[in-house]
This record gives C-alpha cells, sequence and structure tokens, in this order.
C-alpha cells in the first residue's frame, strides 16, 4: 500500500501546519509580552488578540473537518497506552484551541477592558464586568497556557517519537509533503 | 485484527540498533528541552535582572502599608463620577469620538502616589488624577495624570530603581532616605521633579490641583494627520496652599474630607488644554516641560460631580491604563507608556485575585473609617 492514502486531507494538513505556527507564535507571544515593560509589550498586546480570534476562528473550522473528514487510523501495533495518550492529548488540544481565545475574550470582558480586535473593530464583551470572574479567568488563562504549551511539546515529542524511532507513518500522516524516508520505510514494511 | 480503529500492522521498518535508538531518542528530548527552554527564557525566568512588570510591582508593593488588594502605587485614592463636555474644537485634531461637541460619562479617580493605602494624606507629594471617558460607540479614553508638571523619571529602569531606593527597610520600617539621595544624585533627568517637589507649595485639596499627562501623545484627525501633544486637566480654582508641617496636623484624610464637602455644594471643573508640540520638543522624556510658548487648545470641560469610597466605587475595578484610547489618539514613542500598561495590568491581576483582602464594604455614608471597621467585623 502506499502511505499516500493514510495521510489526513491536505485541508488538513494546511490547518495543522498553519495553526502550529500560530499557536507556538500565540504561546511566546503570551508569555513575553506579561515580562516586558518594554515598548514592545503594546504590539505584542496588539498582536495577541486577533491572533487569539482567528485561532479560535480556525480551531471550530478544524474541528468540524475532523468530524467530517476523520483522520487515519493509528498503528495496529501501537501499546494501548500510547494510543490512549495520542486521543486523551488530541481532545485535550481542541479543547485547549477553542476555550483560550473564549477565556481571553471573557476576562478582557470582565476586566471592563475595551476588547480592541484590529483597526476601528472592537469585540462585544460576552462577560460581565466582575472582579472575581475577571480574577479566576485571568489565572485560567496563564495555567491553561502553560498546560497548552507542555501539551504541545508532548505532541511535537510524540511526532517525533513516530518519525525516528518507530517511523510508522503516524508522522508522515500530517507531514507537509511525502516524507522519503517515511515511504522507503513504508514500502519496505508493505511487503508482505 | 482489529475493529478497534487500528490497522493491521503493516508498516515495519527496520529495527534500530539500540544505541540509534537512545540516539534519536536523546535528540527528540534535546528538541523538547530546547523548546521549552526558550519558553521559559522569553517568560524571563532565566534572566533575573530583566525588568519584567512582577518585578517593577513587587517593587512597588514593599513602600509601606499592606497593599493587598490595592493598586500597587496610587494606593490610596478615592472614585468620582462627572461628565466630559467636549465644545467640539478637537475634532480638528483628533477623531476620538469624546472630542466631537458632547457629553460623555466619567469613571475616575484621585489619588496620591504612594504605597501605602492607608498613608496620611500629607505624604502624599504628588496628587493624581484618572479618567476613563466612554464613547456611545464603546470606545474608552483612559488618562493617568499627575499634578506635577513633569514626570520624576524618563525611563521604566530609572523609576524600577527609585522604587526600590524607596522601599522599606525591614531592620528600620522606613525608607532609607540616604538611598533615595543617592538615586536623585546619580540621575540629573530626574532634577526639574526633584526641584518642583522641593518647592512647590503644598495643597489641602485635590480640587485646586492642574493634573498633566506627562506623557506624549498624538492626536490624529479624520484625515491621518497626527500632532504631537500633551495634555492637561486644567483648574479653574485658586489654590490654597498651606506649609506642610500645618498639613500633618490636619488628620489623615484631609482630601477626601474637603472634596467630599466642596461636591456637597456643587460640582468642580477642569479645563481640558491640549497643548501642541513644536519641532524638537521630546515626545520621549516625560522629565522635561516643553517651552511655555507652545500653543495651547481648550478642548472642554470635565465636571465632577460625586465622588465615592474606593472600596465600593466605580472605579475600583477599572484599570487607568492610558495606552487604552480610541481611534484618533495614539501613544507616543515614551517609553513610560508600555511599562506603565504592562505594570497597570499586573498590579490589576494581582489585587483582582486579593478582592478578599479589600471587602468591598457596605459603609456608612461619607465614613471611610467606619467602613474599614465594618468590613474588619466581617460584616
Amino acid at each position: 500500500m502506499s502511505g499516500g492514502e493514510k495521510r489526513f486531507t491536505p485541508l488538513q494538513r494546511t490547518l495543522h501546519w498553519l495553526m502550529a505556527a500560530m499557536v507556538v507564535a500565540m504561546l511566546f507571544i503570551g508569555v513575553g509580552m506579561v515580562s516586558t515593560l518594554h515598548p514592545k509589550f503594546l504590539t505584542l498586546l496588539s498582536v495577541h488578540r486577533p491572533l487569539g480570534i482567528a485561532i479560535l476562528v480556525l480551531a471550530v473550522f478544524r474541528l468540524g473537518v475532523r468530524l467530517w473528514r476523520g483522520a487515519p487510523p493509528l498503528p495496529s501495533d501501537l501499546p494501548l497506552w500510547q494510543a490512549a495518550a495520542a486521543k486523551a492529548s488530541h481532545y485535550l488540544l481542541y479543547g485547549l484551541l477553542i476555550a483560550m481565545p473564549l477565556i481571553g475574550w471573557s476576562m478582557l470582558s470582565a476586566g471592563g477592558y475595551p476588547i480592541l480586535l484590529y483597526g476601528p473593530i472592537y469585540l462585544p464583551k460576552i462577560a460581565p464586568h466582575n472582579d472575581a470572574l475577571y480574577a479566576l479567568l485571568r489565572s485560567a488563562h496563564t495555567w491553561l497556557a502553560y498546560l497548552l504549551f507542555a501539551t504541545v511539546i508532548l505532541h511535537l515529542g510524540a511526532a517525533l517519537f513516530h518519525a525516528l524511532i518507530r517511523r510508522d507513518g503516524v508522522f508522515a500522516s500530517m507531514a507537509p509533503r511525502r516524507l522519503k524516508t517515511s515511504n522507503r520505510s513504508v514500502g519496505r514494511g508493505s511487503l508482505p | 485484527m482489529t475493529n478497534d480503529g487500528r490497522t493491521n500492522a503493516n508498516i515495519a521498518p527496520r529495527a534500530l540498533s539500540i544505541g540509534a535508538a537512545l540516539g534519536r531518542l536523546a535528540v527528540i528530548g534535546a528538541v523538547m528541552l530546547g523548546a521549552a527552554a526558550v519558553f521559559a527564557y522569553t517568560g524571563g525566568w532565566l534572566s533575573p535582572h530583566r525588568l519584567t512588570p512582577d518585578r517593577m510591582v513587587a517593587a512597588l508593593s514593599h513602600r509601606g502599608g499592606d497593599p493587598l488588594g490595592h493598586r500597587r502605587n496610587h494606593a490610596k485614592g478615592i472614585c468620582f463620577t462627572g461628565t466630559f463636555e467636549a465644545n467640539g474644537a478637537g475634532a480638528r485634531y483628533s477623531s476620538a469620538p469624546m472630542f466631537a461637541a458632547g457629553a460623555y460619562p466619567v469613571i475616575g479617580r484621585f489619588a496620591i502616589a504612594v504605597g501605602d493605602p492607608n498613608a496620611a494624606d500629607a505624604t502624599g507629594r504628588v496628587l493624581s488624577m484618572a479618567i476613563r471617558v466612554a464613547a456611545p460607540d464603546g470606545q474608552e479614553w483612559r488618562s493617568g495624570m499627575n499634578n506635577s508638571p513633569v514626570f520624576v523619571v524618563a525611563t521604566p529602569r530609572a523609576f524600577y530603581e527609585l522604587t526600590v531606593a524607596q522601599g522599606i527597610d525591614p531592620a528600620t520600617g522606613k525608607a532609607n532616605s540616604a538611598a533615595i539621595d543617592h538615586f536623585f544624585a546619580t540621575h540629573p533627568d530626574s532634577r526639574p521633579f526633584a526641584e518642583w517637589a522641593k518647592t512647590a507649595p503644598w495643597t489641602t485639596s485635590w480640587a485646586d490641583q492642574t493634573y498633566n499627562s506627562l506623557n506624549a501623545f498624538w492626536l490624529v484627525d479624520s484625515g491621518g494627520t497626527g500632532r504631537l501633544v500633551r495634555w492637561s486637566m486644567q483648574t479653574a480654582l485658586t489654590p490654597a496652599f498651606v506649609a506642610h508641617d500645618e498639613l500633618a496636623k490636619r488628620g489623615p484624610d484631609f482630601l477626601e474630607q474637603d472634596l467630599k464637602q466642596r461636591l456637597a455644594q456643587g460640582p468642580l471643573y477642569w479645563r481640558f488644554v491640549v497643548t501642541l508640540a513644536k519641532p524638537g520638543d521630546p515626545s520621549n522624556e516625560a522629565t522635561k516641560a516643553w517651552p511655555a510658548d507652545r500653543e495651547q487648545i481648550d478642548l472642554g470641560n470635565l465636571v465632577v460631580a460625586q465622588a465615592q469610597n474606593e472600596a465600593d466605587g466605580p472605579c475600583r475595578d477599572y484599570n487607568y491604563d492610558p495606552t487604552i484610547l480610541p481611534a484618533g489618539i495614539s501613544v507616543s514613542d515614551d517609553p513610560l507608556l508600555a511599562a506603565r500598561s504592562s505594570s497597570y495590568a499586573r498590579s490589576f491581576d494581582l489585587r483582582a485575585a486579593e478582592a478578599a483582602d479589600y471587602p468591598r464594604a457596605p459603609k456608612a455614608a461619607g465614613d471611610k473609617s467606619a467602613g474599614d471597621k465594618a468590613a474588619g467585623d466581617g460584616r
């Protein structure tokens, strides 16, 4: 068989890599901006909001595409715990990619801040102006960001584990284009 | 196999040697650790000397008293509500909706620039006014202004050094005046402020002071033309100055008492005046006054109608971040503005999380101390 049959659709791969770049940028912008007094703080803040909303829109769209097009099955010889971890981490990733922007948006609403998206466009407030709610959401935004970063790092580690150690076609299924090494190993393995 | 959704084992790459597998595992581990390290570096955890909002706010929190639940600077203050009445002259210079002729609601705050929310008013050398002006379309203009003609420092780093110098020495329970003297001796930029602080008369009232933006901003008109400005809220009253030792005899809360007494008689007014820079006037040095002959334009009045105790007042849950601006006003390259925004956000986050330390006491009308006691009793 060819590796191509077990790959994500081109739309799914495009969404994955586009969002990977956006989410990694977002995590670094977030952790960087809250730790600086430099004038770039204002620039980072002005990027953080529209980028977060873009991630929210794309994540909801991507979830729809995922439900519609599904995903290639995992290799049958993958240990059960790894399969379970893969499944759980993907639920977590989808959940966080949708929750984080919504928490950020609600948090600014609860903090009484105007929510400038870009240029003259403001977002409506989606939570009441409330100090206690703000404190809760603000703290959740930080801790869930750390959880998201940790999940992204584990996801990266697992992807590399599939690509370099197991060489089982899982990485190739999401790779931007067919990888020579993966194809070669798939070819060998597919000989009965 | 398999009806568990997984495929047959049809992929069997040549097995890696143990050594090769370990090598590749090491590469994977290094990539993961490297990414985590870059993240930690970006977050400042590996840079103990980076000036972060956490460190700035921590320094501000060590200037006496218990600031939990309170703003970390300008910690003692009182809310007010009123109206910004634009005369329409600003529309020529800025597309900000609140500069079009009309009246716009204001939630504001008067404060003294101290770290201790229970400081005696006589210890507040700098008085401040903060405003949040809301336009009907939801845009906001927030501004924090001081009664000094210039700011004490030009950079966030210098502000941090000054704040550290003002810290309370745990051994003595007091700030180390030698450290503060050393700061001013080694920061010539701060001399104009120091001169003002030494020579300007002390006041008994927030009402008779003029408050200055200190930082520069751009007013941008509907055609996109920008003009560098500073602005002021100019008092309509003649200041009633007193000697400083006279103030100390007035009790700890004379500013609040004065404000409430005045407002009981009627509203208070400030003229909102914008000063236009000329080429060469510094946009990024808040320590330097602009020449006195610069053109000034009167854009309207601030009318302060009522005061409310901060604990349950409308200003409590607003962050007077001076970079929250409508279209038509934008920040200059003054490095203090981003630092104020970043630090105020940190202070706001902290005090929101510490709200239990600053109860929203329902209190006897106009009696702050009674309210605090009531809160302490858990009522």
